[in-house]
């Protein structure tokens, strides 16, 4: 085997490890599914069947055993029970280890084997190794003659009795001659029956099995004589080595016709992040000059050019849009282990919880998706650690024993909203407040909202556990995972009720690379507006031109949006036209409405990361190069709608 | 004359192990994942010979070979049939579905150029 099969062999083995596991886990919530039993029998006896292929014998030997318990259940002979579930995993973790090479001196596969086989009402001990090595016994048998015939449908299957007399000839046939005496006339006769028989000598000692191994695929009626006197004993008859076997024509469902589970097998092909990363930046480069080329084809008023630049402006976006999508991955890829972290913390700490997942489909760029998972297990940690309450106080306090932890992913706008929230306890606020009084982070006598405090706890150094516990408080705080989100041009925000439980909501970019753009105008200045944050645009009425104080506002359909008045934001210069444009753009649950000069269009927009120098400027998000090859900044719309809520604030203060 | 096996079996090392074997020994192979794709390719291929594993999802290894054997075009191709038991009770099965011969898994790759050779020459 070479080095390529056997990188197959262990991604194939990863993905089933991984398939098993999520089997196991949903076997764990509904024990009735038959469907699950056959799918984590089927996992196990492929990895068993493609183990034993690649060499990893003491695997296969292991996972037989295994099987075999859940053979038993598949047959309805033993019923699925937690401790089956727990020692099943424990299995599966240890055909890592065998594929790993991780020694096993302490025997504990054995035990964990022999704990599965009688949680299984005494199986495992019962079941035998894999296939032995066949045993080859040499019976030689004197100077012979062999007749044999073909039966049945044996042409039809594909036997060829001309590979059957060369196989034979190689073992020492000679004096082969055909038996004639059963074809019939040509009017009865049927090409697809063999009947033609066939004799020849053989030489002494030639063995039983050879022979039967030159018959193993064929149901043959086949007969030893011995030649002369040379035979040692009474002659050796063996008629009807096989038994015979009658054609039953079965339209019978096949039992293993077993539902799809995954389209595993599907033709993919794994390829460096980085090659993907390196063709993402050359499409962004052709985006940028695909809008050079449609400008300059516009002003030459050429329709063949025009048409021309058209063409590829479509081709231009058809290939973002497909490298964009190759880097799309489902949230579901990282489930898996989240289940198995719940599961596991949910028997240390001693609290059974209902991990409930949600939107599991939906999709993110896969460098989001890969810095997200040590965020979102450090959430699900505190959640199950701190957040949940032990079944006794939880009873006490008039809720179910069973916590309950949810993960949901769904769309918005541009964005993933990821919340992980439990129904555990909720933040205590004071012992925030102490914890940010000790350490500096905020004077004794501050004023806060219970947003600003509920965000205390995602500074530096907070840690409101009296406790560094077995789970979490390992010196990685909620900061990091602060960091960590905003390093992805996300957002974090903390939602806490006492006593109800405590939610935190990601809102990440679906993309990092390039989004649709709208393009505008402020003050002869063209700034970008990602297209996706954009719910409608509307026109400023000539009495909202100026605002009046305090309350600027704009009644949309019985809605207030706040004004966001983007001239004077930037300190622009000069009076604005009679006619401005309002673009209503939302993040998350707050909307604002961008005053802007005029519209000029949609865009592609490749972001350009300004420089650290601009580290500081919250009001844009990147910039691009626009078709004329001018910059265009960005406009950063969380900030505009924090903008807009600043306007909301400022009014109801003013109201109150 | 190159001649042509069809792969059938989801796992996709299996597949490639035989695949690689048959194709360094001149065969050309056609691979698929399932018995239904496997059956979708033995009726819409010229094919010498199949090879087929047994369990797989939408249609294991014998429905495929009974489905297949429907079709005239069947009439006098091998099919070898895979599987991991090695009861006899499976064999015949399979012999009765229309399998000419067997091979337990696991078998090295001389194994299955030694089956091939000897159901195709």
């Amino acid at each position: 085997m070479d080095d390529d099969m056997m990188t197959v062999f262990r991604q194939e083995a990863t993905d089933l490890i991984e398939s098993l596991e999520r089997g196991l886990l949903d076997l764990a919530d509904q024990p009735e599914d038959r469907d699950l039993v056959n799918a984590v029998f089927r996992d196990l006896h492929t990895i068993k069947g493609s183990g034993a292929m690649f060499g990893f014998t003491d695997m296969a030997a292991f996972v037989h055993v295994f099987e075999s318990a859940f053979d038993l259940l598949r047959s309805g002979q033993a019923a699925v029970t937690p401790e089956i579930i727990r020692l099943s995993l424990s299995a599966r973790d240890e055909i890592i280890g065998f594929l790993g090479g991780q020694p096993d001196p302490e025997g504990r596969r054995e035990a964990i084997l022999a704990a599965l086989g009688a949680a299984v009402a005494g199986v495992g001990g019962a079941a035998s190794a894999p296939a032995a090595p066949a045993e080859v016994a040499l019976v030689p048998v004197g100077g012979q003659r062999l007749h044999f015939r073909l039966l049945g449908n044996a042409l039809a299957l594909g036997a060829r009795p001309d590979l059957l007399l060369n196989e034979l000839r190689e073992l020492g046939a000679t004096d082969i001659r055909a038996d004639l005496s059963q074809v019939p006339a040509l009017d009865a006769l049927d090409p697809e029956i063999c009947t033609i028989g066939w004799s020849m000598c053989l030489p002494a000692g030639t063995s039983r099995d050879a022979i039967d191994g030159i018959f193993l695929f064929n149901e043959a009626d086949i007969r030893l004589d011995p030649i002369e006197a040379e035979a040692p004993a009474a002659p050796v008859v063996v008629a009807e080595a096989r038994p015979v076997s009658v054609p039953v024509p079965t339209a019978k469902k096949p039992v293993e016709d077993a539902p799809v589970t995954a389209d595993r097998g599907g033709a993919t092909m794994r390829v460096a992040a980085e090659r993907l990363d390196h063709l993402m930046d050359r499409v962004g480069e052709l985006v940028i000059a695909d809008a050079r080329l449609l400008q300059l084809a516009q002003q030459s008023r050429d329709p063949a050019l025009m048409a021309a630049a058209e063409e590829i402006s479509r081709l231009a976006a058809g290939l973002r849009d497909t490298t964009m999508r190759i880097r799309m991955v489902p949230v579901r890829s990282m489930i898996g282990r989240f289940r198995r972290l719940i599961h596991g913390l949910s028997e240390t700490v001693a609290k059974p919880v209902n991990f409930v997942v949600r939107g599991e489909d939906t999709e993110l760029d896969k460098t989001v998706i890969e810095q997200l998972a040590d965020p979102i297990v450090h959430m699900l940690r505190n959640s199950m650690d701190h957040g949940l309450e032990t079944p006794a106080e939880r009873q006490a306090a008039g809720k179910p024993a069973e916590g309950q932890v949810t993960l949901e992913a769904e769309y918005s706008g541009a964005e993933v909203v990821i919340r992980i929230g439990d129904d555990g306890r909720g933040l205590n606020r004071d012992r925030i407040r102490a914890k940010a009084v000790a350490n500096g982070v905020i004077s004794a006598d501050a004023l806060l909202t219970d947003a600003a405090m509920n965000a205390l706890i995602l500074e530096p150094g907070f840690s409101t556990a009296e406790a560094i516990t077995e789970l979490s408080g390992r010196g990685v705080g909620m900061d990091v995972v602060k960091k960590t989100i905003e390093g992805l041009r996300g957002s974090i925000e903390v939602d806490s009720v006492e006593g109800r439980g405590t939610t935190f909501t990601l809102r990440l970019p679906l993309t990092l690379a390039i989004i649709e753009g709208l393009l505008v105008e402020v003050a002869g200045e063209r700034f970008s507006i990602p297209l996706a944050a954009v719910q409608e645009i509307v026109e400023l009425p000539p009495d909202k031109l100026e605002a009046d104080g305090g309350a600027d506002f704009l009644d949309v359909r019985d809605r207030l949006v706040p004004l966001v008045r983007l001239r004077r934001m930037f300190g622009s210069q000069g009076e604005p036209d009679a006619y401005q444009t309002v673009v209503i753009v939302r993040a998350g649950d707050t909307r604002a409405g961008a005053v802007v000069d005029r519209i000029i269009g949609t865009n592609q927009i490749v972001i350009k990361q300004m420089s650290r120098l601009h580290a500081g400027v919250r009001a844009f998000s990147g910039a691009t190069i626009l078709g004329d090859g001018t910059v265009a900044l960005i406009l950063d719309v969380p900030h505009l709608a924090g903008v807009g809520q600043g306007v909301d604030d400022r009014t109801r203060g003013a109201a109150a | 004359m190159t001649r042509t096996v069809l792969a059938v079996d989801d796992s996709p090392s299996i597949r490639c192990m035989v695949a690689m074997t048959l194709r360094e020994a001149g065969y050309q192979v056609i691979e698929a994942t399932d018995g239904q794709e496997g059956l979708e390719k033995a009726l819409s291929h010229p094919i010498d010979a199949i090879i087929t594993d047994q369990n797989m999802p939408n249609l294991d290894g014998l429905g495929f070979i009974r489905k297949y054997r429907e079709h005239p075009s069947s009439k006098g191709k091998p099919i070898i049939f895979l599987s991991t038991d090695s009861a006899d009770s499976l064999k015949q099965q399979a012999r009765d579905a229309g399998a000419l011969g067997w091979m337990v898994k696991p078998f090295t790759q001389a194994q299955l150029l030694a089956v091939i050779k000897k159901v195709l020459g």
